[in-house]
């Protein structure tokens, strides 16, 4: 132990004692002296021009973003913003609630099983019911026939529309996307499904609006092919939480949060198993880079020119 | 101690691999353990975890 120690205590042996002698070599090995003049002025003009456009490439994109008419979501102060924050996963099952009595009637969830949901929003048995409610087709049997059959933990949730044109169809045209990788695949995607869904307002005079239309501030140009279907009480929870208009969507939102990320608790677990392993394995790197460095920068080079040798 | 270490578990190839293995083995679930641990304790009530017990029978 006590040899260990004495190592580690005199760790200042590493150190390499490189005043002006390190200085000058590193002058001396620069190849950057010699150029000419003229053509340092030339690349630091270049530096200062290709770094001068990132900054205002930058500044453009941060300034007001007032090309489309739709107005920007706020951002709203999440539960699960926070760098070990995860998702509180009583609202996620306020969410399923959200989405099965009401979006599913238009939006499908294709890429989700009832099997995710098992230690997630529900537990097995539970899970099991809800499959057991739906009718999904199987087969062929033995005679090549399709049947129904009650849904299991293995199928995907059924969709409301057997393809898009029959979704089309029953909505003026317009197309209910499907909902699984809704919040991704949005620019700010929870504070813009968010606000889409309580942000529905009379329209502003000259906007007019086609039959099946509905007037959205936060949807691009206004014209919504969506109705307005989150009010207060829309439905009743299990839980007993009231069912105010924001709540529900800040349910299903978060829900649909969980749908996009399913290994989100995992990767905010990461985060603090990374952070943790980092801060081991710091001390470790920069011991073994001074031991590496210790030689290089304690080396001197003599050049002694040949009319001085004897 | 430190040579007591070096002899019977760096000095051969074999007792270093075996170290290493063991080594890791156990690191990787302390750290584990820790950070679960922390994690439940930043997010206490909102993980499945707390809250199955109201829906198992
Ligand atoms: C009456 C059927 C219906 C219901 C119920 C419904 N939607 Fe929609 N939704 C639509 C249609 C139709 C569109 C396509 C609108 C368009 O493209 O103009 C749409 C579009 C959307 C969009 C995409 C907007 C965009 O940027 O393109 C989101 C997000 C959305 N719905 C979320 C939901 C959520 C969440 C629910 C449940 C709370 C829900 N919808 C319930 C019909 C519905």
């Amino acid at each position: 132990m006590a040899a260990s120690l004495g190592r580690v205590c005199k760790f200042g042996l590493l150190k390499s004692n490189y005043g002006t002698l390190f200085n000058q070599q590193v002058h001396n090995f620069s190849t950057t002296n010699q150029w000419s003049k003229g053509r340092k002025v030339l690349l630091a003009c270049l530096g200062v021009t290709a770094g001068g456009i990132s900054a205002l490439i930058y500044a453009l994109d941060q300034s007001v973003k007032a090309f489309d008419q739709v107005a920007h979501p706020p951002n709203y102060r999440w539960g699960f913003y926070g760098i070990f924050s995860s998702l509180d996963h009583r609202s996620l099952r306020r969410g399923w609630e959200v989405y099965k009595n009401v979006c599913s009637a238009c939006h499908s969830l294709d890429f989700l099983a009832f099997r995710h949901l098992v230690g997630v929003t529900h537990t097995e048995e539970e899970v099991k019911a809800i499959a057991a409610e739906y009718q999904v087709q199987d087969g062929p049997d033995d005679t090549g026939a399709y049947y129904m059959r009650p849904g299991k933990l293995s199928d995907t949730i059924p969709a409301p529309y057997p393809n898009e044109e029959a979704a089309r169809a029953a909505n003026n045209g317009a197309y209910p996307p499907d909902l699984t990788y809704i919040i991704n695949g949005n620019h700010n995607g929870e504070n813009y499904v968010f606000s889409l869904l309580t942000g529905y307002c009379d329209p502003p005079a000259g906007i007019t609006l086609r039959e099946g239309q509905y007037f959205n501030p936060y949807f691009n140009n206004g014209a919504l092919g969506m109705p307005q279907i989150i009010y207060n009480e829309v439905i009743e929870y299990a839980d007993g939480t009231p069912a105010t208009a924001s709540q529900v969507a800040k349910d299903v939102v978060e829900f649909l949060m969980w749908a996009s990320n399913a290994e989100f608790d995992e990767r905010k677990k990461m985060t603090i198993k990374v952070i943790g392993f980092g801060l081991i394995s710091l001390p470790l790197v920069i011991y073994w880079k001074k031991l590496k460095w210790t030689t290089v920068k304690n080396t001197k080079l003599l050049f002694t020119p040949r009319y001085k040798r004897q | 101690m430190a040579n007591f270490l070096y002899n019977v578990l760096f000095k051969r190839s074999s007792t270093f691999t075996v170290t290493i293995l063991v080594g890791c083995f156990i690191f990787e679930r302390g750290l584990d353990v820790i950070t679960d641990k922390i994690f439940e304790q930043v997010n206490q009530g909102k993980l499945w975890k707390h809250i199955k017990h109201q829906y198992e029978t």
